[in-house]
């Protein structure tokens, strides 16, 4: 790769055409052949210098308590003693949730999803490809699904109180269900040559757009039962003193519905996007052959967004399980600790100065959300996509 | 024969299903536009008709006022309002644009190309950075500490890390940029903070541009990387074949036809932006600030100022509604039909 620059007035017009034209010629070769790097590494660099270095620093301070100390503040090092206190010490019962103790139907439903487990675990060592890291990986999974609805058939009993890792596993299944649902059902309605389709579309965007401190503030006044719109159908159900804020479930469902419309474009706009650019012939083509509007949407339509949506849910399922200022401004986490999401008790924590706790609180999210990340895409994501 | 199919075309629904196509769609119109409705009617309402209960139609229930409008828009906040709404007008397009860039080159690289990152060398990497933030906890200058362990990773590299001959493939990477998504802001909100505050950048609109770049790019590599998987690669392969090269494939060819996509994502992109709240709190004082700030600080010790919420919420979303209704258009071209076929 050597070069020659000659002193730039020693070149005759004619040189210089030919020197340029062949360091050209090399930059090009060179770009051309590095162009995968080209395209990659400037996205890998920008994340990697915002991802280490706070998750590193946040580990350890998860692995330390916090204090104010003279001229400063002081970190020392507790170990595990903030995770111990989370999962079997004093905040148990706020973090996992108050279990009552088994009843036959608890049992019945922990046994039956044991039952599906253990099938699943058979069914993969029967099948030709089994490997060590699978066997590994598939045990892990077993045992995080079996714990994850131990906890929940325990703590969502009549006898039970749910803890803020309950809360917000169904703020994220039951709101990205609705949110799915009716965003997918929009799109397809709005997809159809109708006359006004376009207002459809933005007025259906507008939700997404509101900032979520400002949405949450909005539900708060559309939900208050005294002074918001719905009063009088308050008052005339005989519900006057009734408050969001003193029913557990109340609440949890205002929280949903806040999230599901915030929510629900997010899923509605991707999709869209996804089912404009199908091709229309296709379907034109089954038209002609006489096919129906479910056998279309079984067998064209809904293998082509299939991709896009376990995508999609996967995105809206991150994003979900971090909800926060919803319930932090509807209810303030009440009544009691009810509506109170992981993210929640972490700012609670944080907010009390109590940043060991609130990091170990954040660092048990990211490893829920890790789990349950890495078992859908094993198991969901990856199989359909294969198969389409 | 074909004409007349062309004609009545079969996509356009039959009258009784565009009836009830429309009835469903009104539905959730209305769900959507009421609470919109209420801030407009609240932002009219002086405090004591939003504390009296329910009031619904201006002029018809109550008289409306502009005092909430007047107070934010050339009252006494309006300094305030104007400041923090440059910081965002300026913040949350750039970043977007650049995260767009960023993300879509990624999400292009890995459907087309073939990475085999070594496991050897991601855990030499790792451990490197480890060494790096330990020493600059024991007050080695930062500087010198991340070059001395850059230095020791490519030592390592050469030697040792070739032995994990073991590789991870494009979907490895893809998952672990989503998972960059998983930690909560307000764990990595003080590690950010420290780092800024080391380059000098806190309470700049720099800082926030980063940040959001950052936080935003594996939304856009996930949601690009679908897109431009269902553009059929025989387009690119015609073009490989007349010369063109990378560069050109992808920004002739590859572009154009995600154009659907690319605005989708565009607009998350700006409105997850244009909203942030915590990391803008962290990040920026008194001259970086954001709006979605002003509007959290209206919940004030005498209670919401719902009025002046009001208000503030409605001007935060007009500029995004009219991006909205101009990049729509965009959206519903599916410019990918019988593309495959010439």
């Amino acid at each position: 790769m050597q070069i020659d620059i000659k002193p730039q007035t020693q070149i005759e017009p004619n040189d210089k055409m030919t020197f340029l034209s062949r360091t050209w010629s090399k930059l090009s070769n060179w770009l051309e052949r590095t162009s995968g790097s080209i395209f990659l590494w400037p996205a890998v660099l920008a994340l990697l210098f915002l991802s280490i270095f706070p998750l590193i620093v946040s580990f350890y301070i998860s692995l330390s308590r916090f204090s104010i100390a003279l001229g400063g503040f002081e970190l020392k090092f507790v170990g595990l003693d903030n995770y111990n206190r989370l999962l079997f010490g004093r905040e148990q019962t706020h973090f996992l949730g108050l279990m009552a103790p088994p009843t036959p139907l608890s049992l019945f439903l922990f046994g039956l999803v044991v039952v599906g487990l253990a099938v699943f675990l058979v069914r993969y060592i029967r099948s030709s490809s089994v490997s060590l890291g699978g066997l590994l990986g598939r045990g892990v999974l077993v045992i995080g699904v079996a714990a994850l609805v131990w906890i929940l058939v325990h703590t969502l009993g009549p006898d039970g109180r749910p803890g803020t890792v309950a809360v917000t596993l169904i703020y994220v299944f039951v709101g990205i269900f609705f949110q799915y649902t009716l965003g997918l059902g929009l799109a397809l309605l709005v997809v159809q040559k109708l006359p006004g389709r376009r207002f459809f579309r933005v007025v259906f965007l507008l939700p997404m757009m509101i900032t979520p401190v400002g949405a949450a503030y909005m539900f708060r006044m559309v939900t208050d039962t005294s002074k918001g719109p719905f009063a009088p159908l308050w008052q005339g159900a005989g519900l006057t003193d009734f408050s969001w804020v003193t029913s557990p479930w109340g609440a949890r469902v205002a929280i949903l519905l806040a999230d599901t419309w915030q929510w629900t474009p997010f899923m509605f706009i991707v999709l869209l996007a996804a089912l404009e650019s199908q091709a229309t012939d296709v379907i034109e083509a089954a038209t002609v052959d006489g096919a129906n509007h479910r056998q279309i949407f079984r067998h064209i339509t809904w293998p082509a967004i299939l991709p896009v949506s376990l995508t999609l849910i996967l995105i809206r399922m991150i994003e979900a399980f971090k909800i926060i200022d919803l319930p932090n401004v509807m209810t303030n986490g009440g009544p009691g600790t009810a509506t109170e999401s992981l993210t929640l008790q972490s700012f609670i924590a944080w907010r009390a100065l109590n940043l060991g706790e609130s990091a170990a609180i954040a660092y048990m999210l990211l490893f829920l959300v890790t789990f349950i990340a890495v078992s859908y895409v094993m198991l969901i994501r990856d199989r359909v996509v294969e198969k389409v | 024969m074909n004409r007349l199919f062309q004609r009545k075309s079969i996509l356009r629904p039959s009258p009784a299903s565009m009836a009830l196509s429309y009835v469903a769609l009104g539905i959730w119109t209305f769900i959507v536009l009421f609470p919109l409705y209420w801030l407009v009617v609240t932002s009219l309402k002086l405090p004591i008709q939003v504390h009296e209960g329910p009031f619904y139609l201006p002029f018809v229930d109550f008289q409306p006022s502009l005092d909430a409008w007047y107070y934010i828009v050339a009252g006494d906040l309006s300094k305030d309002t104007w400041r923090t709404y440059l910081n965002t007008v300026i913040v949350a397009p750039i970043s977007a644009v650049i995260t767009l860039i960023l993300g879509t080159a990624s999400a292009y690289a890995l459907t087309r190309f073939n990475y085999q990152p070594r496991l050897g060398a991601i855990f030499t990497f790792i451990g490197c950075a480890a060494l790096a933030i330990v020493a600059i906890a024991f007050g080695v200058p930062w500087l010198v500490a991340i070059i001395s362990a850059l230095v020791i990773f490519f030592l390592l590299l050469s030697t040792i890390g070739r032995r994990f001959k073991r590789s991870m493939g494009n979907d490895d990477i893809a998952f672990w940029m989503i998972s960059q998504r998983m930690l909560p802001p307000i764990a990595v909100v003080i590690p950010i903070y420290i780092l800024f505050q080391q380059l000098n950048l806190l309470d700049t609109r720099t800082a926030l541009i980063i940040t959001y770049v950052t936080i935003n790019l594996p939304i856009v590599v996930w949601l690009m990387r679908d897109y431009l998987r269902s553009i059929p690669i025989e387009l690119e392969e015609c073009a490989a074949i007349d010369g063109a090269s990378r560069y050109r494939i992808f920004w002739s060819i590859v572009l154009p036809l995600a154009v659907p996509g690319l605005v989708a994502t565009f607009l998350f992109v700006l409105v997850f932006t244009w909203n942030e709240y915590l990391l803008a709190l962290f990040l920026s004082g008194a001259k970086a600030q954001t709006l979605p700030y002003v509007i959290s600080s209206q919940n004030a010790t005498r209670g919401p100022q719902w009025w002046n919420m009001s208000v503030l919420i409605l001007i935060m979303i007009i500029p995004v509604i009219a991006m909205a209704i101009v990049l729509e258009r965009y959206i519903a071209r599916g410019l990918l039909v019988g593309a495959v076929k010439g």
